[in-house]
């Protein structure tokens, strides 16, 4: 019915409206405080989105990613009074420099070691956000984070922050297309069809698997610094392992190898998340299944949908047209 | 369609255990009793039922997840709240309706319930969170809205800086370790070894202790750490005996401080066995057992409510509240409850005072002088917005397996 370029064009259009859509709808902080929480996770899902679906690798330590993020900021903001822009800039440099010391050594390596190398990493990462002493601010962590501004104009609250961070997610989704119909994206295509066929047309399979993996590292990171300095105050508690497994849920339901696949499953899983919550008050016990719920998610997805939630749709949506 | 059967069947199987799941876990995790059904019927002397819209506070509590030994007393202490000031003729004449939510223990949900607190239910202030680390991700938040926050957390960093629209009803460590400075001092105990946990409540208590010994010109001649669930602590008390202090110092929760008792016994130290307000409960008794006789610590005067001498001003309060949560929970009254009474009390009070302005009340709240509450006498100001002195704690020893006031 439509060309592929056509319902890409139409895909984004239809987004856009979506996102500009609520600030005009809503003027609730709750609502918009919701669409900013999608908006990081789509962040960090969307390099996470590149990896698992065009390198076919998982990792399990994105959420120390977010969190070298976010702590960076806090720290290099707070200790040493540097401007939040620059200190975004350099926490994600950092964080780069973090992904690919993990990444060089394991990427090399056929199989599942990055998911085991970020799994430790992980953990690993919230020892140390834990046991920092006064730079960290241990297990209680850093308050009072700087809002950030341009001149006079402060991101203070939540529409600001809002107009701040989707604008970069739809940049982020416009980037990783260029990507994938560039010659990286034409190699990470054919490694994630076959790795040894792209072996043998000279694709470094190593080295492009490891620049996927460090330009994850960096959104993830950016996106913890919007965090850090959306809620001012960053403790070690949501960089944790559970985190990570979260990002990984809501790449496969959404699915990773899509355009909008992550972002879509970000959203799921934050708005099932408050449902859950607000079932709570009815049904108590509700907020403590929500790990058995997204369980049952993956189960069914990985069934019916084993591309995720975003291709499944649409080849549902085309087959019937075609027919 | 004959390739969906294998499907549908492993579907219906997931699905079946999940729901076995969900009926084991329902089953497993008691639920509060109901709440006491029909209202008496209304005799002479009793005040009229509350009428015309509700005045709403919103709680945030740590209902679910790890922080839900504390939020879920809190939570039951707020629904007690509740009915008695509606069967009391409610605020002012209008009934009083509490919305609790509960944050998961998770900082990000309690982010998101605080704001759906101030949007969408437009309370006027907010009771809560359970934890330091949710307390602290939407003070920020609340300060912005000018939205009244009362938080049920201990760490001293969620009212120093004092911020205009936070306050705290728990005792901070700063007050726990202030009133073993003064046991130390009556006794005249000059060298003191220290070994605290590792985690959040361990390490601000080893920075109070470390400041406030060198104050108070006390001596720590040594220093050790230890993991919350670790099984021997032999080798960090075995320094520590080479060194032989006086006292030792012990800042965690259960149950490493069970086994450092218990470790100190069987290595035969004679020092003072010193330990924290965390381990205030009965599980630190069963668990060191004998070990636990003779066990120093300063505590909320709630445990031994009882054993208070009659001009104790708390002592009144501290066995109402005692018996109306015991009445209505079915379950021992606990400290963390406690802190919910006084932080509800105390913002229920300003409403009343100040109507439902939300900078009305909070100036009310600040105003607070005298108020008598479970965790000790709140007077509060413009230059602190916790209110409380160390003598809200009370230093007991443990005897025959149960706790004897010492002064």
């Amino acid at each position: 019915m439509f060309s592929e370029r056509k319902l890409e064009l139409l895909g984004f259009v239809v987004a856009a409206l979506i996102v500009a859509a609520l600030p005009l709808v809503t003027r609730s902080n709750y609502l918009l405080s919701i669409g900013v929480f999608i908006g990081l996770y789509s962040m960090v899902a969307i390099g996470l989105g590149l990896l698992m679906g065009y390198a076919g690798q998982v990792s399990l330590g994105h959420a120390a990613f977010y969190g070298l993020g976010a702590y960076g900021s806090a720290i290099l903001t707070l200790h040493y009074g540097w401007n939040a822009w620059l200190a975004i800039v350099v926490a994600a440099f950092a964080t780069a420099l973090v992904a690919y010391l993990i990444g060089m050594p394991t990427l090399k390596l056929h199989g599942h070691y990055l998911a085991m190398a970020t799994l430790g990493f992980g953990i690993i990462v919230r020892i140390l956000f834990n046991e920092g002493g006064n730079l960290t601010g241990g297990p209680s962590g850093l308050p009072a984070i700087a809002d950030l501004n341009i001149g006079s104009f402060v991101f203070d609250n939540d529409l600001r922050i809002y107009c701040l961070v989707w604008p970069l997610v739809l940049l982020q989704v416009v980037l990783s297309r260029n990507l994938l119909r560039s010659r990286l994206g034409r190699a990470l295509r054919a490694i994630h069809d076959s790795e040894i066929a792209a072996r043998s047309c000279a694709i470094n399979t190593g080295r492009h698997k490891l620049m996927v993996f460090v330009l994850s590292a960096i959104y993830a990171s950016v996106a913890g610094s919007l965090y850090a300095h959306w809620v001012n105050f960053v403790n070690p508690h949501p960089f944790g392992f559970v985190f990570s497994i979260e990002l990984v849920v809501m790449v496969v339901v959404g699915g990773g190898a899509t355009l909008w696949g992550p972002v879509i499953g970000a959203a799921a899983l934050t708005v099932i998340d408050q449902l859950l919550v607000q079932l709570g008050h009815v049904f108590a016990p509700a907020k403590d299944m929500d790990v058995v719920l997204f369980g049952v998610i993956v189960v069914l997805v990985l069934l019916f949908l084993p591309q995720g939630l975003a291709r499944g749709l649409r080849r549902k949506g085309v087959a019937r047209d075609g027919a | 369609m004959r390739d969906l059967h294998p499907r549908l069947l492993v579907v219906a199987c997931v699905l079946g255990a999940i729901l076995a799941l969900a009926l084991v876990a329902g089953c497993a995790k008691p639920q509060p009793p109901p709440l006491t059904g029909m209202p008496p019927p209304p005799s002479a002397g009793q005040p009229p039922a509350p009428e015309g819209e509700p005045i709403k506070i919103g709680a945030i509590f740590s209902v679910t997840g790890p922080g839900a030994p504390l939020g879920e007393p809190e939570a039951l202490t707020a629904k007690m709240v509740q009915d008695d000031v509606n069967k009391a003729g409610g605020i002012n004449g209008r009934p009083l309706e509490i919305i609790i939510e509960d944050d998961h223990t998770e900082e990000a949900d309690a982010v998101l319930a605080a704001k759906k607190l101030i949007e969408q239910d437009e309370v006027c202030a907010i009771v809560g969170p359970t934890m330091s680390g949710t307390s602290l991700a939407i003070l920020d938040g609340c300060e912005k809205a000018e939205v009244p926050l009362f938080a049920c957390a201990a760490s001293a960093k969620i009212t120093t800086p004092v911020k205009k629209w936070v306050f705290s009803s728990a005792q901070t460590d700063v007050l726990a370790v202030a009133r073993i400075v003064v046991y130390l001092k009556e006794q005249d105990i000059k060298k003191v070894a220290i070994i605290c946990d590792s985690n959040a409540f361990g390490q601000s208590g080893a920075e109070q202790l470390k400041l406030q010994l060198a104050e108070a010109g006390i001596e720590i001649v040594d220093e050790e750490k230890f993991a919350t669930k670790d099984t021997d602590m032999t080798a960090q008390l075995t320094k520590i005996k080479a060194k032989a202090p006086e006292a030792v110092i012990c800042w965690g929760t259960n149950p490493g401080p069970a086994v450092i008792a218990k470790n100190m016994k069987s290595l035969g130290m004679q020092a003072q066995c010193i330990n924290s307000h965390g381990i205030a409960n009965k599980t630190f008794i069963d668990l060191a057992g004998d070990a636990a006789e003779g066990v120093i610590l300063p505590c909320g005067k709630l445990l031994v409510a009882d054993a208070l001498p009659d001009d104790d001003p708390q002592k009144a309060v501290l066995l109402e509240f005692r018996e109306k949560y015991e009445a209505h929970s079915g379950k021992p009254a606990n400290t963390f409850a406690g802190h919910a009474y006084d932080s509800l009390q105390i913002v229920i009070n300003a409403i009343e005072e100040a109507g439902e302005d939300r900078a009305a009340i909070r100036d009310a709240i600040e105003a607070t002088q005298e108020h008598v509450g479970t965790g000790g006498i709140f007077n509060l100001s413009a230059d602190d917005h916790n209110g409380l002195t160390e003598q809200g704690f009370t230093i007991v020893k443990i005897e025959n397996g149960t706790w004897v006031e010492l002064d």
